[in-house]
Formats: C-alpha cells, sequence, structure tokens
C-alpha cells in the first residue's frame, strides 16, 4: 500500500506546486526512490516547469462519454432527457428536436438506463490528457491536463489518480486550489494532507475553509506556514489555539521567489532553503515510519 | 454597461487586491466576486449583508438500510464510486463523490434510494464603500460551483441595470475548469492579471486561449514584474503576440499585503503612491477601451 500525500491550499499562489515538487525531491533523495508524484492541478499543471531534465513517456488522451441518439430510432418519448439531472438533453417531440449539450453533460449514465429503444449510444470526447514523465529522480510525474474548454475537471483528475502506481512507497498528488469538488477528489483517499498557507489575510481565510473541509472528510492533516514573516502574526496564533500541527515554516525570500520564477528548486535552492524543507521532509518521514509500523503490527 | 472580469490562470498573481483597487476608483460599478468557493474579496470590501439567499448545489443519494436488499447494482452502476461497499456487506453513499445524477434511485430494484437537495450553499446582496456587491459562500466540498457563479452573475447584471451602473467588475476564481468557463461567458472584457513566473506565462498562455474561444477581448496587467525580467519580457511578447494590450507592469511591493492587513484597498491606503496612480491609470484604459 502506498502512502499518499496530499498538498492542498485554498487559496491560489500560496506555494503549493513549491512544497509539492520539494517534497517529492527530498523524500526521493533522503528516504525512498520508490515513489511517484500526480499533478492533480489539472487546469493549471506546472510539476512539470520545476524539472528541468525530464523525458516524456506515455501520454493517454481520456474521454468523457457523452450521448448520440440516432434520430431514426428515437421515438421521442423524453424518457432521457427526464432522466437527465443535469440538463443536457433536450427533446422536443412535435418538431422532432433533438439536443445534446455535452458542456452540461456530466457522463453519468442515466441516459442509457432511461431509453429504451437503442436510440440512444454515447460516445467518446476528450477531456484531456495524462503524461508520464521520467524526472532522473524516483518513479517520476503524472501529469493531468485538461482539454481547453472542458469543464471535466474533476472526472479527470479521478482519471489521473487510477493511473497512479500502487507498488510505489509514496504517493505525492498536487492538488488545485480552492475547497471544491475537484479538491475532494484530490484528498480523499489521503493518508495526510499537507496544507499550504501564507501568513496573510487571504490565506488564513481561505486556510480556515481547507481545515474545514479536512475535518469534514476526517483528514489527517498539518500545514506548512509559507512566505512567513509577511503579513501578521494572526495565523500563527489560529494555529496554535486551535491546536493544529504546524508542519514547518519557509521564511518568505526573494531569493525564494526569484529561484520560483525560473523553475529551479531542489538542488538549486542554497543550503539555508533546503534545510527548511528537509525539516518538514523529516516530520513527513516519522509520519510515514509510524503508518508503517502499524500496517505491518 | 460593460462587465470586466479579471482573471489570471495561476493563482495568487494578485486577481482580488487589483478588483478591490479598481473598485474604489470605479464610479458606478457593481461588484461581483465571481471566486466563490475561496472567495477573499470581502475582506477588503467589508460588505454589510442586505440580502441572503441559499443556493440549491444539486443533490446526494441515501441509501435506506432497511429496504436495502444488498444487491449492489448502484455500486456496480454508479459511475462516480460513491456507493461505498462495507464489510457487513451494507452500502452507504459517499456524498462528496455523489453528483446527483439519480442513476442508482433509478435503478434499485427496492426503492432503497433517495435524493436529499444540498442546501449548503448561500449568496448575498451587500452594501459597500464602493457600490453594492454581490458575492457567495459556498459550504466546503461543495460542486456546482459554476452553477453558483452563473447565479451571482445574473444577479450582479440585474442590480446594474435597475441602479444604471457603468459597470460590473467581477473577481474571477483561478483555473481554466468549470468556475472560469462560468466567469468568462458573456462577459465584455477579460483583465488578465498575471506574473513573470513560469507557471504564471505557463497558465496565462492556457487562460488566453480558453478566453479567446469566447471572442471576448483581454486586456493584461503584469504584476510583481521585477520579479524575473526576461520572463515579465516573455509575458510582453506574448501580450504583443496576441493583441492583448499590456495597461500596467507593477512591481512587486510589501504595501499590497499591508494594505490587506489594514482591511484596505491599496489605493484607499497608499493614495499618494505610485501603485494608486497605476491603478487609476489602469481604470482610465478599461473605461476608454
Amino acid at each position: 500500500m502506498s502512502y499518499k500525500i496530499a498538498i492542498a491550499s485554498g487559496k491560489g499562489g500560496t506555494g503549493k506546486t513549491s512544497v509539492a515538487v520539494n517534497l517529492y525531491h527530498f523524500l526521493a533523495r533522503e528516504f525512498t526512490g520508490n515513489i511517484q508524484i500526480l499533478d492533480c492541478d489539472v487546469e493549471e499543471p506546472n510539476d512539470l516547469l520545476f524539472f528541468t531534465e525530464h523525458k516524456q513517456g506515455l501520454q493517454e488522451t481520456i474521454n468523457q462519454l457523452i450521448p448520440e441518439i440516432d434520430a431514426e430510432l428515437c421515438t421521442y418519448c423524453r424518457n432521457c432527457s427526464e432522466y437527465c439531472e443535469f440538463n443536457a438533453l433536450t427533446i422536443i417531440p412535435p418538431v422532432k428536436f433533438i439536443q445534446v449539450n455535452d458542456v452540461l453533460c456530466h457522463s453519468c449514465g442515466a441516459c442509457s438506463v432511461a431509453c429504451t429503444e437503442e436510440a440512444l449510444k454515447e460516445v467518446k470526447h476528450s477531456i484531456g490528457t495524462v503524461t508520464n514523465y521520467d524526472l532522473g529522480l524516483g518513479k517520476g510525474l503524472l501529469e493531468g491536463k485538461l482539454r481547453i474548454g472542458s469543464a471535466m475537471q474533476t472526472m479527470l483528475i479521478k482519471e489521473l489518480k487510477s493511473r497512479a502506481d500502487s507498488n510505489c512507497d509514496i504517493l505525492i498528488f498536487d492538488a488545485p486550489p480552492g475547497t471544491s469538488c475537484s479538491v475532494v477528489q484530490t484528498v480523499v483517499d489521503a493518508d495526510f494532507v499537507v496544507l499550504v498557507t501564507e501568513p496573510t489575510p487571504f490565506g488564513l481565510h481561505d486556510l480556515k475553509l481547507t481545515i474545514e473541509l479536512m475535518k469534514d472528510l476526517n483528514k489527517d492533516f498539518g500545514v506548512v506556514i509559507n512566505k512567513a514573516g509577511l503579513g501578521s502574526g494572526e495565523t500563527q496564533e489560529y494555529l496554535v489555539q486551535n491546536n493544529i500541527e504546524i508542519l514547518g515554516e519557509i521564511p518568505f525570500k526573494r531569493e525564494f521567489a526569484e529561484l520560483y520564477a525560473e523553475g529551479l528548486l531542489g538542488d538549486h535552492m542554497s543550503e539555508d532553503l533546503k534545510s527548511d524543507f528537509i525539516k518538514i521532509v523529516n516530520v513527513l518521514g516519522q509520519k510515514i515510519l509510524v503508518n508503517e509500523g502499524n500496517y505491518h503490527s | 454597461m460593460k462587465e470586466i472580469t479579471i482573471l489570471s490562470g495561476k493563482g495568487g498573481t494578485g486577481k482580488t487586491s487589483f478588483t478591490a483597487a479598481l473598485a474604489s476608483v470605479a464610479q458606478n460599478a457593481v461588484l461581483c466576486d465571481n471566486d466563490v468557493d475561496a472567495a477573499d474579496l470581502h475582506l477588503l470590501l467589508q460588505p454589510k449583508v442586505m440580502e441572503s439567499f441559499a443556493f440549491e448545489s444539486g443533490c446526494y443519494a441515501i441509501i435506506n438500510d432497511e429496504s436495502c436488499s444488498g444487491c449492489g447494482l448502484c455500486y456496480e452502476n454508479c459511475r462516480f464510486k460513491a456507493i461505498d461497499l462495507h464489510e457487513n456487506g451494507s452500502y452507504s453513499v459517499n456524498t462528496f463523490l455523489c453528483e446527483g445524477c439519480k442513476l442508482c434511485e433509478r435503478i434499485c430494484p427496492e426503492q432503497a434510494v433517495s435524493t436529499k437537495v444540498n442546501n449548503n450553499n448561500s449568496w448575498y446582496i451587500s452594501s459597500t464603500r464602493h457600490g453594492v456587491m454581490v458575492h457567495a459562500k459556498m459550504g466546503p466540498g461543495e460542486e456546482n460551483s459554476g452553477k453558483l457563479v452563473s447565479k451571482i452573475r445574473s444577479k450582479a447584471k440585474e442590480i446594474a441595470k435597475e441602479n444604471n451602473a457603468d459597470f460590473i467588475i467581477n473577481d474571477g476564481p483561478p483555473g481554466i475548469g468549470c468556475a472560469a468557463i462560468s466567469s468568462i461567458s458573456g462577459t465584455n472584457l477579460v483583465v488578465l492579471v498575471t506574473e513573470p513566473t513560469k507557471s504564471g506565462l505557463n497558465d496565462a498562455g492556457r487562460l488566453v486561449e480558453l478566453v479567446k474561444s469566447f471572442n471576448i477581448p483581454v486586456v493584461g496587467i503584469i504584476n510583481k514584474a521585477d520579479i524575473n525580467r526576461t520572463i515579465s519580457h516573455q509575458l510582453e511578447t506574448f501580450f504583443y503576440k496576441n493583441n492583448i494590450s499590456l495597461l500596467a507592469k507593477v512591481p512587486f511591493n510589501r504595501q499590497w499585503v499591508e494594505s490587506m492587513v489594514a482591511g484596505k484597498t491599496i489605493v484607499e491606503f497608499a493614495p499618494e503612491s505610485e501603485l494608486s496612480q497605476q491603478i487609476q491609470n489602469v481604470w482610465k484604459s478599461i473605461t476608454e477601451n
């Protein structure tokens, strides 16, 4: 069984990708090479930018099933459109009008159960790709990339995750920002969630929403405070008062922002920055060992 | 009346800070926070709620254990893997994964599945010192954020018409998925706020491709422009090639965070600063565009 770590944040731009990529790097280096990273921010996947020496492997197109109705066989009974909870099917019997709206379709399959005339079949429409990359370290990156114009990000995340290498000791899931269904899909099976925040009013507000979500989902989680020193001390106070584990802090430094801009993390960072991340890696490493202990006993 | 939407692709580039800043220099505008699942605009504008509404965001299934025969038909047919099979042979619905398609309810031979409507979202009409604001609060983990965005945008339009407002300013969500699509569709102008990082450039590219598919004009702002001059230059080239006018290059400035801590827009916090002057100029170009 892989130990699954998800990286989430609520607010965008707090440093999820930086933390995810560096955790992968240092866990692979210090802990186990049997580790894979999944870029679940399929709307804007960026993990790859931080691995300068990557080689593309297999790429797979991911499809959703969308109904197609054969006007010859259709009796215009409207069962399919009544079964569709997402208003994706419009059937107007008097004028023999049939319309399928693929942006609204959730590919649930209810319409194909509804049709008794075999007039409806489901056909594949691309929602994006899943691509494997060799990173020269660990088992590599599996990246989901949403087709521009598709609104099926949550489905793509599910398909991406089903392709993870389950023989890995550790899987890292880099989540999209926000607190909606795509974040749930990313963290739902995680053993531990790392919440990355910045100590600003926006950061704290969205962190609270994300903590609420983690509690609803019954997730074990801890917080990394990135850009520490910016804003006010309110975030630390809140975490201490609510007994929430602080996994580590990364001080706000222009150097880090500049390296991030260039896509240079991991070994490109100064010893100071590296040690900030290695501290977090050690905290997580302990959790993984405890989990393995529980698993074997 | 003109509807303006602030977007970025990448999160954390400064959408909300710019939206609030523009709100404080705009006259006669209605404000709307389209980033419904991590809404922050209210932290700068401190809206006073005048009316609040519940938003039904679809529904989810529940299985009645007493009528369930344990046949597993729902489990086999659910495409969202939202039905859990327990060790004792019973089934239950994971409400976080359920999309409320009712397939299970329709095929259950024992009529053991029913549907519950989700009322976990609210939206509000509020007053702020810079005009009426329409905003929302999503329950954690909710679906249909796209529908909620459409709902509050249409209300903002209604109010703008009633009040003869000249502008609607929308604070958009990050990404390019359902929420972003709902905030782009039918708007009159997209203001792209980006930053000179590889991720910022990459994400802006994907966003612009999406916005272009709607045939909506885009103007650009480069925030934190001095973080990386090479990528900043690449962004300018990208704007030029895509016919996006560059409205401002704004250097990194801690005053943004200081104003946020003070609960003010940058224009209120540092009215005499060069930053505020840049915001005035941006608004001028938008209104003349």
